[in-house]
């Protein structure tokens, strides 16, 4: 790490608040990967459309349990009276399955990832946290800006200290208000109650799998904010960020 | 200022509000299924207890068009008519399957004004529906098939269902069980199928009646149906709970 970027005179001061959702959100969201992970598993096929499963093509496979393509089935039987070439067929193979507690472990860390973010959410708003810290200032964000801060990025400068650069304001905007939103409504589109209630989820996202395929790739996009966001945190200040967003003043 | 009042009007506001909270928490958890001392389980009740509570009971789940039947997986825990399944054979299931279920007639018993036995052909008098829906398996696969049946509704009304009823318990030839409180139980596309497909629900599918549970995933649309029992109180018929098992599905 250079000189210059362990000279912030100033850190930023994050409100009581914020440090609280932080942290129920980091453990929440923890929990919600190995989980889903888990969940994920059992049947590592993804679809598009309304259903899916063994019997009819993938999307694609991911290799991360012993159900990849296990081929487990026997004689397939056509109905007799549809149209199409449907069939049914039982399973022989013993699969891979640890939803019981995979599954509400999901819903229980969801419990607390909801409520924590709606309790945010309104935090947010009204102490005008999101206006004064998050959102771009006047004349700050244009597409221009943006990519010079991104080459500043790579070139590996840091923003002025106790601030956050337009950069960092997108990427969290875009994970609060874009991406959360997404992997939270293409859950509640699975669940055959909530589905029942609001169809229309089943209309933004496509269906029923291509709601799980997107869960999917915003889960995917949510882990790679982590990654880089431990990154930039080690980066940065290791010791001094990690106080400063838990127990620090 | 130096409070006056013995009672203030905030406090009272605040008190009646938290009393009324408590009485509403005790009387929820009163509703919800055991825990067993497990904070999975704690969980499943939340999930459940808020289902019921903000969301519409009577809202129907989605039907879909011919086209877009797909196949469907048999994902059970065995075949009944097979001797070489240890967990799910049933002698006298492979006996009613060799002649067509000629002889089967289904149980209903316990808080109900008349328990009995249905025959098919009595059955399929008391009502029909039918509805092309989709599947959910835990596991995350999903399916969609036309099911023609009756719908739980009427077979329960035609049995005389008490009024102090609760939960229904469905109990299958493979020996896997299933209950549903009487919100499910009453919902109108809950049907005890006999057809898949435009056909007799084949065997494996479930033949000769199968549940079908729209508002929860696969795991509570018990198969091969033999008996129905009504109860006043909570019942888990398969022990889905102490086996690690969340025994509300709606999500």
């Amino acid at each position: 790490m250079s000189a210059s970027q362990t000279t912030h005179s100033e850190t930023f001061r994050h409100k009581g608040w914020v440090k609280s959702a932080h942290f129920v959100i980091t453990f929440a969201f923890l929990a919600l990967l190995v989980s889903g992970y888990v969940i994920l598993m059992s049947h590592p096929r993804l679809y598009w459309g309304k259903a899916g499963n063994d019997l009819t093509p993938a999307l694609f496979e991911l290799p991360i349990s012993k159900n990849y393509h296990h081929g487990g089935w026997a004689k397939a039987i056509p109905f007799k009276n549809l149209k199409g070439s449907q069939v049914s067929a039982a399973r022989t193979f013993d699969i891979f399955n640890e939803n019981g507690w995979g599954r509400s472990t999901h819903f229980l860390a969801a419990w607390f990832l909801i409520i924590t973010g709606l309790l945010y959410l309104l935090a947010g708003i009204f102490s005008g946290h999101f206006r004064r810290d998050l959102a771009p200032g006047r004349g700050e964000f244009s597409l221009k800006m943006l990519w010079r801060d991104l080459v500043a990025h790579f070139r590996k400068q840091s923003s002025a200290p106790g601030k956050y650069g337009l950069l960092q304001k997108v990427t969290y905007l875009s994970v609060i208000f874009f991406l959360f939103p997404v992997v939270i409504l293409t859950g509640f589109a699975m669940s055959p109650a909530i589905a029942a209630n609001y169809p229309f989820l089943l209309i933004i996202f496509f269906g029923h799998q291509s709601a799980r395929t997107i869960h999917f790739f915003a889960a995917v996009l949510l882990l790679l904010f982590l990654l880089v966001h431990v990154v930039m945190v080690i980066r940065t200040g290791f010791k001094r960020n990690l106080w400063a967003i838990t127990f620090g003043k | 200022m130096k409070e006056k009042r013995l009672i203030s009007r905030r406090r009272a506001i605040f008190t009646g509000l938290t009393s009324a909270g408590a009485l509403l928490l005790s009387g929820c958890l009163k509703k919800a299924p055991p825990t067993y001392g497990s904070i999975l389980r704690l969980g499943d009740d939340l999930t459940y207890l808020a289902q019921r509570g903000l969301l519409s009971q009577r809202a129907l789940v989605m039907e879909y068009q011919q086209t877009d039947i797909t196949s469907f997986p048999v994902t059970d825990i065995g075949d009944p008519a097979n001797p070489a399944s240890t967990k799910a054979y049933s002698k006298e299931y492979e006996a009613l399957l060799k002649t067509d279920f000629k002889d089967w007639a289904l149980t209903i018993e316990g808080a109900v004004a008349k328990p009995g036995k249905y025959t098919l052909d009595q059955l399929q008098k008391l009502g029909e529906r039918t509805q092309i829906t989709r599947h959910s398996c835990e596991e995350g696969w999903s399916a969609i098939a036309e099911w023609t049946g009756v719908p739980l509704a009427a077979l329960l009304k035609d049995a005389g269902v008490l009024a102090s009823a609760r939960y229904v318990s469905f109990y299958g030839f493979d020996k896997y069980a299933e209950s549903i409180d009487m919100l499910d139980a009453l919902h109108p596309q809950t049907i005890l199928a006999h057809r898949m497909n435009g056909e007799s629900i084949p065997a494996r599918n479930g033949a000769p009646l199968r549940l079908r549970v729209e508002t929860q995933v696969g795991y509570k649309s018990v198969k091969y149906v033999q008996r129905i029992v009504v109860a006043e109180q909570f019942v888990d018929p398969a022990q889905d709970i102490q086996a690690g098992w969340s025994w509300y599905n709606g999500i």
